[in-house]
């Protein structure tokens, strides 16, 4: 392709999006990011070089890393798969994060109040008290939605303020621990309110429940008949009440389940990771789960190793303030990141082609009118 | 004489598709000249080459014998051609005048009483009889129209192209927009009348070209040719003119409608009062303006749009306040006016839509049974010769007469007892159309009661039994077939009364 | 509540609400071109931190409003870039662009954190006007920028609703093709509307840290951008209206911290939820009986815009 004089370019939609070039726009994405964040990093007076190494070795280069980037992930798996589940319903749950926070709150309710029962009873209530709580916070922006017709955007995103408010509150307040001297934290969970580790890793068993949900939410949305409502629902949602579902209805629902999700992920984090309830619980969990869902073109599956990948980012923040560097270095790239792919989406939807002024010398031969002059020779 | 406008071999390609294969095309001035083919032959994409809106892959525009590059409509306006879509490009919260005004040199500041005074009297030559500072959205599709046509008089055009312009108009409507058509040629303005319908080619164009599967088929004087010549070269073979439907013995009543009102999407009152009754065996033809509650009529028939007030009976059962769901389980179909936008899911393959209103009957316990509807959906595709790539593309990927197929296949095979089919022909070609008239036959020869809603009077005139015109919400008169009078159906249709003498062409 | 208290709500009130008024403003521009801006909370941060740096150097303070209004610009200019050229998700672009500038925010402030401003926007009461009973202290007794705001929402409802320029803007955000028939064009007017809606967000961000609450906090925007674009919809797209609404919200703000002054036994924690909860409540009502609103919101909004499309 040479662009001479009097070419300019236009853009031709493709009717069916490559794989291939969907997956090369998402690894020149990333590498663009890193590329224009180390500029950034250079221009500023901190050495991208330096920045880049340390967050490698607090990531993936050192076995402890490694560890804290599973830890990480698992989080993200149940926040990204929350926002993939509304997303089928074309909803923008962008109140994960506030969900995760009202999980663990729930489950530390059920910490608190029953820190003696056995250790498999208590934490089965703890997830149901982080699922009721997820749900309950995913259920106000869903009945709005599907009952006033408030759009889901502002509210599931205000709510996450309320939700962090109501922790802070809890933390400085009836749950606050006399050890600590007024800092903002909980008293620590009884030994039976712990999820135990996987073998002898620094993993904790969370883990199987993340990649459970990500696999029955991904059964759930492609071999059941709900899931399959959900999808029309979300692909034309016309077609959908012509059809006779409830659009109303499959809307609690989707979002009661998005909500769920997060609240697990609340659970999971306050007990098997922090071990009680604090302040600043989640480091954005919920909107990085946005960008993982994004990514993943909201597939439960594809979306596991995506958190895998950011959550190797949101640690290697960690050991960049350890350097005395800011951890927001890594939220800023994420954002990048999501530019980039954004903007590659373009190069994955359409074709760009260049073309003279009025006439060109297209050396292809013109396709058959093929669908068409199907109809045309049926007829005759 | 120089031509106003020449076309040389202008291709146009979309993906999967060539719209525009090498054609030729000049225009005189003073002339009207039609632009015929059915749908699909090209007719819209290569007059939006012409307005600047499409890019050509290939071949040259001249005007007045010199050639010029239309790069955007801005381009074309400048060169003095201006397009009125069949979607009108109107913004509809805005005034008349504004709208007329709108990209136009004039000064910044803008102060209403002035506009209005500036467009007052071409508004008259246009023929809009509203005023400039009423808002689009309050107008008559026919007014709206008229508003297109004065921009196009406003911005001194001398070549005007108008798309499918009568397909919203009543036959009165259309009668007068010919008049002001011939008018405007007569100062030696160019006008080209894109359609695909013989009779009204035939009385308004001076010279009429023929576009076929995207491909230039002949340029004929109106003088020398006549309506089965030019249906030939359209369609590449002949076609029948005449009814194709079967005396037939109408049995009782399956469908009654009773003083039904529903509101619009904005929450207007849109169906004011409706009542008519469909039996078995028969196809009561619905015909209408767009835009007189025929879409929500059928909605609150089908269940998608609650009714305020009235009732509706199937087979004698009151069904008013039923579910949708409800109403397909009792044997009602529907065919919606908006294939991929409610009949289908463009984004899921043929299987995916054929379970859509069978959803019971494709599953096991909470799983979907896949493999049984893909069973039934290649029985279908056989049985209704549905052409499409594969199972598993998206539908959205078929052609227009393909999924109109594909969809009557998923309603008719589930054995209804009434049809509700909503423009089922609208932009199909003559093949697929025909294919979808002996379906809707073959379905009433089953002693299924079909309620035909259609803009296309010699389309129900076919295939009705008794025609009922639907205006302003209310049904506002109903002949039988068989004594059906155009201008009496055109009189209804502008909101004439039922049982008024058929007027002397005036006002129309 | 004596008549005094509820004086100084309001004072409080108009200076809480001018925040809100800048952003929903330009957030108003931007819709009625037809972009749906969510990334205004990050554009505000963007203002504030520039702002506050830019002041802290060169002790002008409006000289740091002024690069507040550039960052929020800049801001916007990456989202009309990403939305309008390469006619990415609005959705998604905002919400990257609000993490994005969340974090970058937060590494160029991080040296100061908390530090006072050499120089702020300080009260000034106009002459004549700051006299009337009741109204005058409310509404005259306060800082340059909030009279600055006096101006430019009456002007830019002018623009928008009685110039060629507004008529222009706001027929792209009803129906981009008839305006690329008229030969406007679409890309450019949206890239302007978008460009001057992040500037107001980064005045918005600017008024935050050098007169509102004169100091640099990670976040400190706290979710204000995302109340702006609620007001919007409150304000069915005027910005008159939205000036009446901001001083309303922004009364209900400052209503949470008398309260306490007084002696009302609440929570810090559940006063500075009021907002929020506030906002979600009138989003609610104003989603009821929404036929008026539904027939103001331009009608393109949130679509992009390619003339091929077929």
């Amino acid at each position: 392709m040479k662009p001479a004089g009097g070419l300019r370019p236009r853009l031709v939609k493709r009717l069916l999006p490559s794989r291939r070039i969907r997956v090369a726009v998402r690894l020149i994405a990333l590498l663009g990011a890193f590329a224009v964040a180390g500029i950034f990093l250079q221009a500023t007076g901190r050495g991208a070089g330096a920045v880049y190494r340390a967050m490698w070795t607090g990531s993936f280069g050192s076995p402890y890393g490694q560890a804290q980037t599973i830890l990480a992930a698992i989080p993200l798996i149940f926040t990204a798969l929350a926002v993939a589940v509304a997303f089928r319903m074309l909803l923008w749950n962008i109140g994960a994060e506030g969900q995760f926070y009202i999980g663990a709150f729930g489950a530390t309710a059920v910490a608190y109040s029953a820190p003696d029962w056995p250790r498999w009873l208590l934490l089965a209530a703890m997830v149901v008290g982080g699922l009721v709580g997820g749900a309950l916070w995913g259920l106000i922006p869903g009945a709005l939605r599907a009952f006033f017709g408030t759009n889901e955007i502002v509210p599931t995103l205000l709510l996450n303020y309320v939700a962090i408010l109501l922790v802070d509150y809890m933390v400085n307040g009836p749950w606050t621990d006399p050890a600590t001297l007024g800092f903002p934290l909980g008293k620590p969970f009884s030994e039976s309110a712990i999820l135990p580790l996987v073998g002898n890793t620094a993993i904790h068993s969370g883990i199987y429940l993340a990649l459970a949900a990500a696999l029955s939410v991904s059964m759930v949305l492609s071999r059941t008949a709900w899931g399959y409502k959900i999808k029309v629902i979300g692909s034309n949602a016309r077609a959908a009440s012509y059809a006779g579902f409830s659009i109303p209805r499959n809307m609690v629902a989707v979002m009661l389940l998005s909500g769920a999700l997060a609240g697990l992920g609340g659970m999971v984090e306050v007990s098997g990771v922090v071990h009680k309830i604090q302040a600043n619980i989640s480091p954005g969990f919920g909107y990085t789960g946005i960008i993982v869902a994004t990514l993943a073109r909201f597939s439960p599956i594809y979306l596991v190793p995506m958190a895998v990948l950011f959550g190797a980012l949101v640690v290697s923040g960690t050991e960049l303030q350890t350097l005395g560097l800011p951890s927001d270095i890594v939220l800023m790239l994420q954002g990048v990141i999501l530019f980039f792919a954004l903007a590659g989406e373009l190069f994955v939807n359409y074709r760009l082609v260049w073309r003279a002024g009025t006439v060109s010398d297209h050396p292809s031969t013109p396709a058959p009118v093929s669908n068409r002059a199907a109809d045309l020779e049926q007829a005759g | 004489m120089t031509s106003a406008i020449e076309l040389r071999g202008i291709v146009k390609r979309f993906p999967g598709v060539v719209a525009n294969s090498n054609i030729d095309l000049e225009l005189r001035h003073g002339e009207v000249h039609a632009l015929l083919g059915e749908n699909g032959a090209g007719k819209s994409t290569l007059m939006s080459v012409l307005a600047g809106i499409y890019q050509p892959d290939a071949g040259s525009i001249l005007i007045d014998g010199e050639p010029v590059a239309l790069r955007s409509p801005r381009d074309a306006i400048q060169a003095g051609i201006a397009m009125v879509h069949q979607h009108f490009r109107l913004v509809k919260p805005f005034t008349v005048a504004e709208n007329v005004l709108l990209g136009a040199r004039t000064s910044w500041l803008l102060s209403p009483g002035r506009l209005e005074a500036e467009v007052a009297d071409l508004a008259q030559q246009a023929g809009l009889k509203a005023s400039p500072s009423a808002r689009i959205w309050q107008l008559s599709v026919g007014e709206q129209q008229r508003v297109e046509i004065l921009k196009a008089l406003y911005r001194k055009a001398r070549v005007l192209i108008l798309d499918e312009p009568t397909a919203v108009l009543t036959p009165q409507e259309a009668e007068a927009l010919f008049v002001t058509l011939r008018s405007m040629a007569a100062d030696g303005r160019t006008v080209v009348f894109v359609s695909h319908k013989l009779s009204e080619v035939m009385s308004v164009a001076d010279r009429i070209t023929v576009l076929r599967g995207g491909k230039h088929v002949g340029t004929l004087e109106t003088a020398s040719t006549d309506e089965h010549r030019l249906a030939h070269l359209m369609v590449g073979r002949d076609i029948a003119f005449e009814s194709a439907r079967a005396p037939g013995e109408a049995g009782e009543i399956v469908l009654r409608v009773d003083d039904l009102h529903a509101l619009s999407d904005l929450g207007l009152p849109a169906v004011r009062g409706a009542s008519l009754s469909v039996r078995a065996g028969e196809i009561l033809g619905l015909a209408g303006v767009a835009g007189n509650g025929q879409r929500e009529l059928a909605e609150a028939l089908a269940g998608t749009r609650p009714p305020t007030r009235g009732r509706i009976e199937l087979y004698g059962a009151d069904l008013t306040r039923a579910s949708a769901r409800r109403r397909i389980e009792a044997g009602l179909a529907y065919v919606p006016e908006d294939r991929l936008g409610t009949g289908l899911v463009g984004a899921m393959d043929a299987t995916a839509n054929v379970m859509l209103k069978s959803l019971s009957k494709h599953r096991r316990g909470p799983l979907l049974d896949y493999r049984s509807a893909a069973r039934r959906t290649k029985d279908l595709v056989e049985q209704f010769g549905i052409k499409m790539s594969s199972l598993d593309a998206p539908v959205r990927l078929m052609s227009g007469g393909n999924l109109q197929k594909l969809l009557l296949a998923r309603e008719l095979s589930s054995s209804p007892r009434v049809v509700i089919a909503a423009h089922p022909t609208a932009g199909l070609d003559v093949g697929a159309t025909e294919a979808v008239h002996e379906l809707l036959l073959e379905q009433r020869a089953s002693g299924v009661g079909i309620l035909l809603i259609s803009e296309d009077l010699d389309e129900l005139l076919m295939l009705s039994d008794r025609i009922a015109v639907m205006y302003e919400g209310e049904i506002a008169g109903e002949v039988s077939a068989d004594d059906a009078d155009l201008e009496r159906i055109g009189l209804m249709m502008g909101g004439t009364g039922a049982d008024a003498p058929p007027m002397a062409a005036g006002g129309g | 509540m004596s008549s005094e208290l509820i004086i100084t709500i309001f004072v409080a009130g108009i200076a809480a609400g001018t925040t809100l008024v800048f952003a929903a403003v330009g957030e108003i521009i931007a819709e009625r071109s037809g972009v749906l801006n969510l990334g205004v909370e990050g554009m505000m941060l963007a203002g504030a931190v520039t702002g506050f740096l830019v002041n802290r150097q060169v002790r002008a303070p409006w000289l740091g409003v002024a690069a507040g209004i550039s960052a929020g610009a800049t801001l916007a200019l990456l989202l009309a870039v990403l939305v309008v050229s390469f006619k990415a998700n609005q959705v998604v672009t905002g919400l990257a662009l609000v993490i994005f500038a969340i974090g970058m925010t937060g590494y160029l402030g991080e040296s100061v954190v908390g530090v006072p401003p050499p120089v702020t926007f300080n009260r000034i009461a106009l002459p004549g006007l700051s006299d009337i009973p009741v109204l005058g202290r409310i509404f005259f007794v306060q800082d340059a920028l909030v009279y600055l705001s006096y101006v430019l929402v009456p002007a830019t409802w002018w623009i928008l609703f009685r110039t060629r320029t507004g008529l222009n803007l706001r027929s792209v955000g009803e129906s981009p093709e008839t305006a690329d028939a008229a030969g406007l064009s679409v890309t450019g007017t949206r890239y302007a509307a978008v460009v001057i809606g992040g500037a107001f967000a980064g005045l918005a961000g600017a008024y935050l840290s050098l007169a509102r609450a004169p100091s640099w906090v990670p976040n400190m925007t706290a979710g204000r951008g995302w109340i702006a674009i609620a007001l919007v919809i409150f304000a069915t797209w005027s910005p008159l209206r939205a000036a009446l609404g901001g001083y309303l919200f922004g009364s209900v703000e400052a209503l949470g911290f008398r309260l306490q002054t007084v002696g009302f036994e609440v929570s810090t924690f559940f006063i500075a939820m009021m907002p929020y909860l506030f906002t979600i409540v009138v989003l609610v009502l104003i989603s009821r009986g929404s036929v008026q609103r539904r027939l103001a919101a331009p009608s393109a909004l949130g679509n992009a815009y390619l003339r091929e499309e077929r």
